[in-house]
């Protein structure tokens, strides 16, 4: 079973179409991620893929649950690293990570042997007594991506997880997101085309709402003609898909 | 469980913003004793220390209308809430979490407030239980104000609204610094349509005992909570589908 198929999804505000009949699978422990100019429509997938809006028309479905009939199947599933850094300013790196925990019904004793395993991972232990409010953006981003990590959801949804994050924590980032490569189905928006090439199984390359492109970084290389990723992402977007 | 975790936050955000202290409870109590004081030093009867008790517990209760409303609005600015939004709560777990932490707190200011007036002369009676437990009804309204206020404004409106406005306005039209007789005409009939000046007097009409006088004054605050609440939560969740 696919870890997530979208059908013809569609997402319509007023006058504009923010997704247009959108529709790809991802598989189970794939990374994949989704590429697009600002106004591609990245981020307003990625909404209706955690249930944080409904589509206007398609559906999308989780591990075989319905975004728009079964939402809080789908919510139990996932973990959301939203685009800004989303944490409780008057809480304590630790206090934030129990929160989650807490929400996803995570019991006492198991929380704090969770809570030693991300904090280890994204190097958070200088932080845990600090409160989330006092530190830098770079230590914030951090706790929020641990934030999404730590309830163990089957597909992680990371909306440009390294803006703001300096090149070490870039790149220590980079390896946590390899180490969930297999185990988590993880679906990443970024800028960064050094980032999505590093990473990604596969890319989608969404223009206007459209999915223009998805192949593998490899595959979209040959498909544009070109030697960098960089400059096919372009040629792609600039062509608007007509290859 | 889920909406108990969620509630602990907000209650440890709230106890930790060293402005809920200076306002919920030192602000109210400081106006408890120089009232008293004038009192003391004036020859007619303007703060006797039973009359003016409820009406400054009361008062001390728009405060926490501005710690609620001030919360709602910070998490809906910040991506917080949308991070929230896609874990397991439901629509109950928030308005709940969000109105329970208000709850002891209220209470505990009132209960503070009367024991205050204590050492200012209020006599001992087991009509201060019934003082302090008949503030829950009220602490509703006013919660319900927060939560309605939060749900639209943002954090500076609400700053703004609830802290200048409602302070104000609940202060002016509840009698507790002016009998509204000796102003009449529409004032007066503007503060008794409204629930503040009742919130008052079925606080005063407890502690002196007279029941049957206070009753119709708990329907006024119970009938404009109800409809506080119930708006409150519409709003609130007109707000949380547009996220």
């Amino acid at each position: 079973m696919d870890a997530i198929r979208i059908e013809n999804l569609t997402k319509e505000y007023k006058d504009t179409v923010a997704v247009d009949n959108l529709s790809f699978t991802v598989a189970q422990g794939e990374l994949f991620s989704l590429l697009g100019v600002n106004g591609a429509g990245k981020t307003t997938t990625i909404k209706m893929l955690s249930c944080l809006t409904l589509p206007t028309a398609g559906d999308a479905f989780l591990h075989g649950k319905s975004i728009c009939k079964e939402s809080a199947a789908v919510k139990a599933m996932v973990g959301v690293s939203p685009q800004e850094t989303a944490v409780a300013p008057g809480l304590t790196v630790y206090e934030n990570l129990e929160l989650i925990c807490g929400l996803y019904g995570l019991k006492k004793d198991a929380r704090k042997e969770r809570i030693d395993e991300i904090v280890a991972s994204l190097r958070l232990e200088k932080m845990l007594r600090k409160k989330a409010g006092k530190l830098s953006g770079g230590w914030q981003r951090r706790l929020s991506i641990a934030m999404a990590l730590i309830s163990h959801p089957r597909i992680l949804f990371l909306d440009e997880p390294t803006l703001g994050l300096d090149v070490i924590a870039r790149s220590e980032l980079w390896d946590l997101i390899r180490s969930l490569k297999g185990k988590t189905t993880i679906l990443l928006t970024t800028h960064y085309m050094e980032e999505a090439e590093a990473l990604s199984d596969r890319v989608a390359i969404m223009k206007d709402g459209r999915l223009l492109i998805c192949d593998t970084p490899a595959g979209i290389k040959n498909a544009a003609g070109k030697e960098s990723f960089g400059d096919a992402f372009i040629h792609i977007v600039k062509e608007g898909g007509a290859l | 469980m889920r909406m108990l975790t969620f509630a602990g936050r907000n209650t440890k955000e709230l106890l930790r913003d060293p402005l809920t202290l200076a306002f919920g409870l030192g602000f109210p109590l400081v106006l408890l004793f120089l009232l008293s004081a004038i009192q003391a030093n004036v020859p007619v009867s303007l703060f006797e220390v039973e009359h003016l008790t409820p009406g400054v517990a009361v008062f001390g209760l728009s405060f926490m209308t501005l710690f609620s409303a001030t919360l709602i609005s910070k998490d809906r600015g910040s991506s917080l809430l949308r991070r929230l939004y896609t874990t397991p709560l439901t629509s109950l777990d928030f308005i709940l979490g969000y109105t329970l932490p208000i709850l002891p707190m209220a209470v505990a200011q009132a209960t503070i407030c009367y024991l205050a007036a204590l050492f200012l002369g209020l006599e001992v009676t087991v009509n201060l239980l019934f003082a302090i437990l008949f503030i829950l009804p009220v602490s509703l309204l006013y919660i319900g104000i927060g939560l309605l206020c939060g749900s639209v404004l943002t954090d500076k409106q609400a700053g703004g609204v609830c802290g200048g406005l409602l302070t104000n306005l609940a202060a002016w039209l509840s009698g507790t610094w002016f009998d509204l007789d000796l102003v009449g005409g529409a004032f007066k009939t503007i503060a008794n349509a409204l629930p503040f000046v009742h919130a008052v007097e079925l606080e005063r009409g407890v502690l002196a005992g007279n029941f049957s006088e206070a009753l119709p004054h708990l329907w006024w605050v119970l009938g404009y909570a109800v409809l506080t609440l119930a708006a409150a939560v519409g709003l609130f969740l007109r707000q949380m589908k547009r996220q």
